[in-house]
């Protein structure tokens, strides 16, 4: 292992950051949902490729900015979020947990191949003027969109806690986690409630998409490398626990980057997965002290 | 008020209400009793929606409400608070007292939220605490309290006394006498059958799916079937 000066693992630890704070993101959604509907959406990678492929049309066919479709493409998401949840995946799973694992890996399959289908298996990128921008901080050089979706993925995260904390609709996500026998006597429509929390998750992968395009490619399987990562830093944040998940994808960020600056760059998610093993052996409820 | 007629429910395979009649006046207190497994929590489920009647019928106010969501029977004012609480314990209490007025009586929310804190100073003392960490007579105040956010017209309460020391039954049921005298219709389901009857005007014996005994409270106290329907023997 090659020791290097401060400046560049300091510059290391901040890109990790950076990049972290969008794995977060696409970890978010996928925390929210397992935490409120008790599954895992095995369609999140598919869908976050999805969104990506929706983020690139809008570059190519209609001229929009990746950040600027974002305006559009969440509400779109939320809208098919919530359809998906309502009409496809709660009526096909009869209640019935391991139902609900093969409609989502199946819901996976048919997006997959659909994308395949469309835009074939080349891999794609738009071209951004800013795409090589870069923030000058100190000694250290951070790219400029990495730097964009680290604000925009923490605002999202604020404005989410805020919504879960301070609406009703909020406390009505947070009470059928829960208590769904209690939140159905209240006069809270589980099944909305369910599909809103689907709907919520998904628009957070149109944001995410959207912050990655401009530094990330796009082909129909690159979802799923996001969300290998995203499903380690749910388990390392605790199932369920929403700053957990954020913190978790910071984390995650820095040892991917710390990793690829000492192992080589293609070797950067080992790390990753080596401390998902030792979470996974040491603190199974994860590192963030998620409540049981 | 309420009327339900020969009230069929059950799960999968296994038949568990086998045609149950009553009716809760307005003003009044009527007393469902019996043992473990009589059925008793599936007949409030089956009334407020959480499990579908496979036969009979649930009128309220004069209106069919059989086989309507909870949310739409609740929308009534026909509120249940259920067995085991069911409080939101990762809510505070004053979240769990809000989402109370969900659906119903939301306008009111700050003026009811006023009168829950009279009647129950304890919550007020705690209303910033996760509703999990309460002792179990707080979450069973906090369950009542919740379901009085939504201004109930009948108020079905499910055990109410489970699990709580002698003292604060004697509590539970002069709160219960409390919210009677206010003029709230009340359908009290519960094991302990010596205080029910004191504040019921009328009681059910639940037996087997089926009512063993029913009649004005004092009668059915005097009954010597209640000893051997309630205790099997």
């Amino acid at each position: 292992m090659r020791s290097y000066p401060p400046e560049i693992v300091a510059e290391a630890v901040l890109n990790g950051l950076l990049t972290g704070a969008v794995y977060g993101l696409v970890a978010l959604g996928l925390t929210l949902v397992y935490g409120v509907l008790h599954i895992i959406n095995f369609a999140h990678g598919a869908l976050l490729t999805l969104a990506m492929y929706g983020a690139f049309v809008a570059w190519s066919v209609f001229g929009l900015d990746p950040y600027v479709a974002i305006l559009p493409l969440v509400p779109i998401f939320f809208a098919l979020g919530y359809g998906v949840q309502r009409f496809v995946i709660g009526p096909a799973s009869r209640g019935d947990d391991s139902n609900i694992l093969l409609v989502t890996l199946g819901l996976s399959i048919v997006l997959e191949n659909g994308l395949l289908a469309i835009f074939r298996s080349d891999t794609l990128s738009v071209q951004v003027p800013y795409a090589m921008e870069v923030v000058e901080l100190g000694p250290m050089l951070l790219g400029f969109p990495r730097v964009v979706g680290f604000g925009v993925a923490f605002l999202v995260a604020l404005v989410l806690f805020v919504v879960l904390g301070m609406t009703d609709t909020g406390r009505a996500i947070r009470a059928v986690a829960k208590e769904r026998t209690g939140a159905a006597l209240v006069g809270i429509d589980v099944r909305h409630v369910y599909a809103v929390t689907f709907g919520i998750g998904t628009a957070c992968l149109a944001v995410a998409a959207c912050l990655l395009l401009p530094f990330f490619y796009v082909n129909p399987r690159v979802g799923n490398a996001f969300v290998l990562v995203a499903f380690t830093i749910v388990v390392l944040g605790g199932m369920g626990s929403v700053p957990g998940a954020l913190l978790g994808g910071l984390f995650i960020g820095v040892v991917e980057s710390l990793s690829g600056l000492y192992f080589g760059e293609s070797l950067g998610q080992i790390g990753i997965f080596l401390i998902f093993i030792l979470v996974l052996l040491f603190r199974p409820t994860g590192l963030f002290g998620a409540k049981a | 008020m309420l009327e339900v007629e020969d009230l069929h429910a059950g799960y999968g395979l296994t038949r568990v209400l086998e045609g149950v009649s009553l009716s809760v006046g307005a003003g009044e207190i009527v007393a469902v009793l019996g043992s473990n497994g009589a059925g008793k929590t599936t007949l409030n489920m089956a009334i407020s929606g959480l499990v579908k009647p496979r036969a009979g019928r649930v009128r309220f106010d004069g209106r069919d409400i059989t086989g309507l969501s909870p949310p739409e029977v609740m929308a009534q004012g026909l509120i249940q608070v259920p067995e085991g609480r069911k409080i939101f314990p990762n809510l505070s209490v004053r979240e769990n007292l809000e989402l109370g007025s969900y659906r119903r009586a939301k306008p009111n929310r700050a003026r009811n939220l006023e009168r829950v804190f009279a009647t129950f100073p304890r919550l007020r003392e705690r209303v910033g605490q996760a509703a999990g960490t309460l002792s179990g007579g707080e979450q069973q105040m906090l369950a009542i309290g919740r379901g009085m956010m939504a201004e109930p017209r009948l108020l079905i309460l499910d055990e109410p006394s489970l699990g709580l020391s002698p003292l604060l039954v004697e509590e539970m049921f002069a709160l219960i006498r409390r919210l009677h005298a206010d003029g709230l219709a009340v359908m009290l389901v519960e094991q302990n059958v010596a205080q029910s009857l004191e504040i019921a005007s009328r009681a059910h014996v639940l037996e087997n799916g089926r009512f063993a005994l029913s009649g004005p409270a004092a009668q059915v106290a005097e009954d010597p079937e209640l000893k051997r329907a309630y205790l099997g023997l």
